[in-house]
């Protein structure tokens, strides 16, 4: 084992799935010789060559509406979207397309293909380049939701992904790109971390986070902190949001009786409104106190200004503070 | 390669069954006995003639909702059409789930295409990647209306295709309105093929209503796209017979004098009058291919009407690939 980065993890996966299969291929802007903005393919230009690793025009439905084809002509394409905020050129292609054709063809026309983006705030980059878009996509089926919040997740789950018979959106949380390591088999090339469960990461008796990505991360360091004062917080890292892995969720929920859910998107809408109807929906007789919610507010995306972006995204402090409320209802 | 003169009897063959095929989906709307129909009538000669320039079986072909006479030639029977104007079970491009006319084949290289135009084009060029990563000599045949040609879609499909030298030939078939947009409306250019300029392409144009010039335009464009030499963009003129679908109303938007003097150059009748006047047919044989149309068309009817519906529930799958029963 070996500590590692969130963003080396993800190149790693990617150099390995590049090496076992042909027919794994990136493309997507600057991934070539600049190895990407945020250096998630460096070196795989010089190690796979040209045709492997595409610079793409800057157009966004081009990477997407190319790796669909590329798909079901029976190429693995790894599309990257510089930024999850620039994803919406590609919606279209997306949710009309990657998503409906393999149910629209009844099963004859199948697309396996990886779309990655880094999305997420509190880097000072402003509204469009901060911005949290799962919640597009997870009310869609045929679409696969994927965000890692840790290096073994990041590297295990992408490979998943790329070998996944279906269009997966993996989501990566640039924040914690270099900001969070952890522990990587070294030789193990043939670990994966399956897509669909999601993971109990920490065992606990008073209430239960649910979080995802950056937010898990942070939710881990507050659950540490009010342990000092006595509250003892379950954690559930959601890792696949669609499909939504329902079992896991009501398992702690009747373990712990309390549920916060965090996620830095825009509270109204967004995904913690599903998990919150599940535990609703099949949980209610287990619930001690309402569910709740920490989210990002609902204002169009995150500002620039370093007060103002403070005040829009979630800290542990908050989540500290949210535990503490929920855990004295 | 010339065509031989058998194929060239298969091509009118072909022409003259989508049409009868396709008159017929008309009046079975208008029995009632189907909800909805989208038409390619006047536009067979373009698709007969494109489609016979690649090669079955090995090419592709992502085509949209006019192109029922290509997919007839690429080998979708009459009655798999019917059943998919009904809705029925077992119909090849959907299994009943989208609507007519939205084609698929899998066993003939013909990809899914959806409502949203413009989506299939950058498929297309994904497909031509495909092939050009491989080191295949296989090409892929696209098409779209003129009006869908507008779309960012398009545009970032023949970039990417030229900036790679993709093996692809874009068709456009214009028929001169987008439902009662003109084409005037939809471009400042007199026709698509002159946008392919702009993106590094020539633009070619041919008289859509004359299968053989087309043909010999796509089949130029496939030599070159099988040669490496890169993508086409073809447009193809012709005209729109019918009004653009079985919800629409075309007095609105056009006269009843434009489309008569259109009907004189119905793209059926051009045919006919050629293969006759150059020895092709006589005019018995074709009355016998009339009659062999007719029992086809009928007999697809017959058996789509007696064909069952799909069970509601076999809605529910198949959505992930991991869920699929052999199909
Ligand atoms: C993105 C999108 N917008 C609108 C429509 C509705 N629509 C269907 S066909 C059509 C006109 C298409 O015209 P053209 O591309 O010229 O093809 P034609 O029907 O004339 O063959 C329109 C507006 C659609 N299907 N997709
Ligand atoms: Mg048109």
């Amino acid at each position: 084992m070996s500590e590692i980065t969130m963003v080396e993890a993800i190149r790693q996966a990617m150099d390995e799935e590049l090496a076992r299969d042909e027919n794994v291929f990136v493309i997507g802007e600057d991934v070539g010789v600049r190895g990407g903005v945020f250096r998630a393919t460096q070196g795989l230009f010089e190690k796979y060559g040209e045709d492997r690793v595409i610079d793409s025009p800057l157009a966004e439905l081009t990477i997407v509406g190319i790796g669909i084809g590329a798909a079901v002509y029976g190429k693995r394409p790894i599309c990257e979207i510089q930024f999850a905020d620039f994803i919406f050129p590609a919606f279209n292609q997306i949710i009309s397309e990657a998503a409906k054709m393999f149910y629209r063809s009844n099963g004859q026309w199948s697309v396996p293909m990886v779309i990655r983006a880094p999305y997420g705030g509190g880097i000072g980059g402003g509204l469009y380049h901060s911005q949290s878009v799962e919640a597009f996509f997870t009310q869609v089926p045929g679409l696969k939701v994927v965000i890692p919040s840790n290096p073994y997740d990041a590297k295990g789950l992408l490979k998943s992904a790329v070998r996944d018979p279906n269009p997966v959106l993996f989501f990566e949380p640039k924040k914690g790109y270099r900001l969070i390591k952890g522990e990587v088999p070294e030789d193990d090339k043939e670990y994966t971390v399956p897509i669909g469960p999601a993971k109990v990461t920490r065992e606990g008796q008073d209430l239960t986070v649910f979080a995802y990505g950056m937010m898990h991360h942070y939710a881990m360091g507050a659950a540490e902190a009010v342990a000092k004062e006595g509250i003892d917080v379950e954690v559930v890292d959601l890792r696949t949001l669609y499909p939504v892995d329902r079992e896991t969720i009501l398992a702690s929920v009747q373990k712990t009786s309390k549920a916060l859910i965090v996620h830095e998107a825009n509270l109204t809408g967004g995904y913690g409104a599903e998990v919150a109807a599940t535990i609703a929906e099949w949980g209610f007789m287990n619930l001690d106190a309402p569910v709740r919610r920490l989210a990002g507010p609902d204002v169009p995306a995150v500002p620039f200004s370093h007060p103002m972006e403070e005040w829009f995204m979630i800290n542990p402090e908050k989540i500290a503070d949210a535990i503490r409320d929920l855990a004295a209802f | 390669m010339p065509l031989s003169r058998e194929l060239k009897q298969e091509m009118f063959w072909i022409m003259l069954l989508s049409r009868r095929l396709d008159e017929r989906a008309w009046v079975l709307h208008r029995q009632g006995k189907i909800a909805f129909h989208i038409s390619g009538i006047g536009q067979e000669a373009a698709q007969v003639g494109a489609v016979y320039a690649i090669e079955k079986g090995k090419d592709w072909l992502v085509p949209y909702y006019r192109d029922l006479a290509m997919v007839i030639a690429m080998g979708m029977s009459p009655t798999e059409f019917v059943k998919s104007l009904m809705g029925k079970a077992g119909e090849p491009t959907s299994g009943a789930r989208q609507m007519p006319s939205h084609f698929s084949l899998r066993r003939a290289n013909v990809l899914s295409h959806s409502a949203p135009v413009a989506t299939q084009s950058p498929h297309a060029s994904g497909i031509g990647l495909g092939i050009k990563l491989d080191g295949g000599d296989e090409v892929v045949l696209t098409t779209i209306g003129e009006g869908a040609t507008s779309q960012g879609e398009w545009y970032e499909a023949v970039n990417f295709a030229a900036i790679h030298n993709l093996p692809v030939i874009f068709l456009v078939e214009n028929n001169r309105y987008a439902i009662s947009v003109p084409q005037e409306k939809q471009m400042a250019v007199s026709s698509a093929a002159d946008k392919a300029c702009g993106l590094g392409l020539p633009g070619i144009e041919v008289d859509g209503t004359h299968m053989f010039e087309v043909y010999d335009a796509v089949a130029e464009a496939v030599a070159n796209a099988r040669q490496g030499k890169g993508p086409s963009v073809i447009e193809a003129k012709l005209y729109r017979l019918t009004p653009h679908s079985s919800d629409d109303d075309d007095r609105s938007y056009r006269t009843r004098e434009e489309v008569e003097e259109h009907k004189k150059q119905d793209p059926l009748i051009v045919m006919k009058d050629l293969f006759i006047e150059q020895g092709l047919m006589t005019e018995e044989a074709y009355h016998e291919l009339e009659e062999k149309a007719k029992k086809r068309v009928d007999e697809a009817i017959e058996e789509a009407i007696r064909a069952p519906y799909p069970k509601g529930k076999e809605a529910a799958t198949p959505v992930y690939a991991e869920e699929v029963r052999n199909v």
